[in-house]
């Protein structure tokens, strides 16, 4: 059976996300390794340490900065992370100087906030009520 | 200037300006997000930003450009003329 092992997101500028997915958001380094004119990266939850990889992929196709920009200016989030608390978390993350596009919103079934993650993505954080 | 009133005689509409003063400023993405899960209006995202369109027309919603992102703001300005024409008549 197929398995989800890794999922994406498409950054501007892969040292600078490292810092911010590891060093703000709390992600753990897995794989740091030159792959042609880049590297390749990923980052786990040290909760799941062999759990999904997210990988650190450039955005230079030309096709992805102006996706990742009218997704932003929409205020649409394309990736989505779980937490414990969102309100714990989005006051952690804005005294890290985090800049939210969405504030803890009770959205029913869930709680949600946007994050942008300072490489050009919005990012939701989210708890199931309950 | 569109018609206030118009603008007001959808539902959909009246939830967008229910939500905005629940919160003001949000992205087009929390107020569809909002009237899917607290509305249950499963309108397309291209519907809601119609509806939007309507009601910056009728003066009741302002949109914000802040930087990549933007986010619309509810504006009470074009019902001030009912509060005066109506409810205020008798304390003239």
């Amino acid at each position: 059976m197929m398995r989800v092992n890794m999922a994406s997101v498409l950054v501007d500028d892969q040292t600078k996300a490292l810092r911010f997915y590891t060093d703000v958001l709390g992600f753990k380094e897995k794989t740091n390794v030159p792959l042609g004119e880049h590297r390749w990266i990923t980052v786990v939850s040290p909760a799941e340490p062999d759990g999904v990889e997210l990988v650190l992929e450039p955005d230079e196709h030309p096709a992805a900065k102006p996706f990742k920009a009218a997704l932003v200016a929409d205020g649409i989030p394309y990736t989505s992370f779980a937490v414990d608390d969102v309100q714990a978390e989005y006051e952690r993350l804005r005294g890290l100087g985090v800049t939210f596009t969405q504030e803890p919103t009770d959205m029913g079934p869930v709680t949600t906030a946007v994050l942008d993650d300072t490489c050009g993505n919005l990012i939701q954080i989210a708890h199931l009520a309950g | 200037m569109g018609d206030v009133f118009k603008a007001l005689a959808d539902p959909t509409r009246r939830a967008i300006l229910d939500e905005l003063t629940d919160r003001d400023g949000q992205t087009l993405f929390e107020i569809c997000a909002r009237l899917a899960a607290k509305h249950g209006l499963g309108s397309s995202r291209q519907a809601i930003s119609q509806h939007l369109d309507v009601l910056a027309a009728a003066g009741l919603l302002q949109a914000r450009r802040e930087g990549r992102y933007k986010f619309h703001h509810i504006d009470t300005t074009p019902l001030e003329p009912i509060v005066e024409r109506w409810l205020r008549k008798g304390s003239k």
